[in-house]
């Protein structure tokens, strides 16, 4: 374990130089702060030329990539259907998905609780960008100009839901979503806790999430619909 | 809206004392009758059970047994669905639900008694009805052909035997043959429907049958998801699929049903199988109501559904004028809900919130290549109108192709367990 973080260390010190030299890799952050943070992440990933399948993809080449695209990894269903629906991985959806992957991957296999520290995930990000094949051709925003994804207030989260309310949207979901659970075609969204439910469905609001039609009915409810759904949603369970 | 609910049930209970039906008088619980059980009157028939919790009695009268969707009626016409799997029953809304469901024809409503009479002579008495008759056709919108002649020349646009009937055309078709479709003009059910019909036949026909070829006879200058289909044809089908625009004479077209013949600006073609799809309007009960306008259809309040001609009545689906939506099942599923809820809060105490509209239809092209449009709706002082829309995108991956008709298998379950429990 030990030996492994250091060998990830000393490429990513190789890498930045090169990074800086074109000016690009220290916008993201500091990736030799972020080689350290790599630990909470290579007890399943492997990164480098020889990484291999392990409990995880190896996220050799992550950015650009389409999401669940490792040939041979066992994907979750969502993480498979995320790929279909078009997520590729870029500066924005993998820290949104680092800071706390049910965000954009509801059924994510990964058992990470996601990383809160802004900083730290641009530190991550910019190690796991070192091990991208042409680093200079990613697009990139300032640091400054990169915004937390999906925009979510304290407030927002802290709203309560009007279940009946959200009894009566949940109509809509119904036409599609089987509320008994059933999980062909379409994912099942009864008995999500209301948290992932709210960040889930901001996602889509945002546009974070791939999904046309989801996009298209996030995006006209309102934070109080999206709460009330939740609740009503949640409350299947009791 | 508003509705002043003390009033509006004092002149229930008047209407049925004048009268001699089975309507008990000083009825504790309010009465909904709904006349049609596909997506419209199934959905509103189980939401208004389910979410009244009994406080509202519910009778969903439809004639027919058992319920073919019209929606993958044109799977089971590629191949894609075996024929059971599109039928449905009523049961589940009895037993589940509780909902008196009758077999039977509607052949006269009196709108100042509020009630409702059958071919079999019962009479129900209402506080609300609700009507979703789906589509009828415009006798002589295609000269030569009526529905006398459907058996020769099929519309298959109602599921059920007609569908099994094209099928079975399609599938005798000598080699070499031409299958020709006389596409409707606008408005009709199912906007993209003619287009996946021709994909479905098509899917067959190379199969089967690959010298065989496919005339469309269209009025329309345009048509629902135009270039995907037209990429999708190119693709699969190549050199099969003609299609006669309203340039080339398309919108003047007689058929000879005992000919087999098609006149299309003068021009006679001898064809093996004609799929004639006529020009449409609200179904005749709606029309025997007196619910419709010039244009054939019915206008609605655009925030509860209610008819203009008549608050005591909500009209679903495709007989309505529902503004930017299309006339589609998933378009009457979420009316029914709007419905519903509106009718909840006018017979009880039930809340009632903002109308939210939605529609997504999908259609497959080939094996495994779905694609689908969609947008939401809102209800303004006009109209239903448009709010956000998407639609599928030419030159997608196999892999998005694949989950979008994916995506279509669950919708199917979705929709029905909606519509049925």
């Amino acid at each position: 374990m030990r030996e492994r973080v250091f060998f990830a260390l000393a490429l990513a010190l190789g890498g930045a130089g090169e990074g800086a030299a074109d000016g690009h890799a220290e916008a993201i952050g500091d990736a030799e702060r972020g080689a350290e943070i790599w630990v909470y992440c290579s007890g399943c990933h492997q990164i480098g030329p020889d990484a291999e399948i392990g409990i995880g993809p190896p996220l050799t080449g992550i950015f650009g990539r389409r999401a669940a695209s490792v040939e041979g990894f066992p994907y979750s269903k969502s993480m498979s259907r995320m790929g279909s629906d078009g997520l590729t991985w870029t500066l924005t959806t993998l820290d949104a998905y680092i800071e706390n992957p049910l965000v954009l991957v509801s059924g994510t296999r990964m058992s990470f609780e996601g990383l809160e520290d802004p900083t730290e995930r641009a530190d991550l990000l910019a190690f796991l960008r070192e091990y991208s094949d042409k680093p200079s051709n990613i697009p990139e925003a300032a640091p400054t100009a990169r915004p937390d994804y999906p925009k979510l207030s304290e407030e927002t989260l802290a709203l309560v839901g009007d279940e009946a309310y959200g009894e009566y949207l949940s109509s809509e979901c119904t036409t599609c979503h089987q509320r008994d659970g059933s999980d062909q075609g379409i994912p099942s969204i009864t008995l999500w806790p209301e948290k992932d439910f709210v960040v889930a469905m901001h996602a889509y609001k945002q546009k974070l999430r791939p999904h046309p039609v989801m996009q298209m009915m996030a995006s006209r409810l309102s934070d109080e619909e999206i709460a009330a759904l939740a609740a009503y949603f949640g409350s299947l369970s009791n | 809206m508003t509705f002043n609910r003390r009033n509006f049930l004092g002149v229930a209970i008047a209407g049925t004392a004048a009268l001699s039906a089975p309507r008990v008088l000083g009825q504790a619980k309010p009465h909904v009758v709904i006349v049609g059980g596909g997506a419209g009157g199934a959905t509103a028939a189980r939401y208004i059970a389910k979410d009244s919790d009994g406080a509202i009695d519910v009778t969903l009268i439809e004639p027919t047994r058992k319920y073919y969707t019209c929606f993958f009626s044109n799977l089971y016409i590629g191949g894609f669905r075996d024929f059971a799997s599109i039928g449905h029953t009523y049961g589940g809304l009895a037993s589940d639900y509780g909902v008196n469901v009758v077999h039977d024809w509607v052949i006269g409503v009196d709108r100042d008694a509020m009630t409702v009479t059958t071919a079999a002579g019962h009479s129900f008495g209402y506080d609300r009805l609700i009507v979703a008759p789906g589509i009828d056709f415009v006798e002589g919108s295609v000269p030569g052909w009526s529905t006398a002649a459907q058996n020769k020349m099929p519309h298959s646009w109602k599921a059920g035997s007609q569908t099994q009937l094209l099928k079975a055309q399609i599938e005798a078709m000598p080699e070499g043959g031409t299958y020709c479709m006389v596409a409707p003009p606008n408005p009709f059910r199912c906007p993209p429907g003619p287009y996946e019909r021709v994909s479905m036949v098509a899917h067959v026909l190379k199969a089967s049958n690959p010298t065989a070829k496919i005339l469309i006879v269209d009025p329309k200058e345009k048509f629902s998801k135009q270039a995907l289909f037209e990429e999708g044809w190119n693709k699969h089908y190549a050199g099969m699929i003609e299609r006669v625009g309203p340039d080339f004479g398309g919108a003047n077209v007689s058929v000879n049903p005992d000919a087999m013949e098609v006149d299309i600006d003068g021009t006679v073609e001898k064809v093996d199988v004609c799929n004639v799809i006529p020009a449409q309007k609200a179904g005749h009960i709606a029309h025997a109501m007196g619910l419709t306008n010039d244009s054939g259809f019915c206008p609605i309040d655009p925030a509860t559904m209610q008819s203009q001609v008549d608050e005591n009545i909500h009209v679903l689906g495709d007989a309505t004028i529902a503004g930017d939506m299309p006339k589609s099942g998933f378009s009457a599923n979420s009316q029914a809900k709007v419905a519903a809820m509106a009718v909840r809060g006018a017979l009880t105490d039930s809340r009632v919130f903002p109308a939210k509209y939605s529609n997504t239809c999908w259609s497959l092209i080939d094996t495994e290549d779905g694609i689908k449009v969609g947008a939401s709706y809102q209800a303004t002082d006009e109209k239903i109108a448009k709010v956000d829309g998407f639609i599928s995108q030419t030159g997608e991956d196999a892999a998005l192709r694949k989950a979008t008709f994916e995506e279509s298998l669950g919708w199917y379950a979705g929709i029905t367990a909606d519509m049925f429990g």
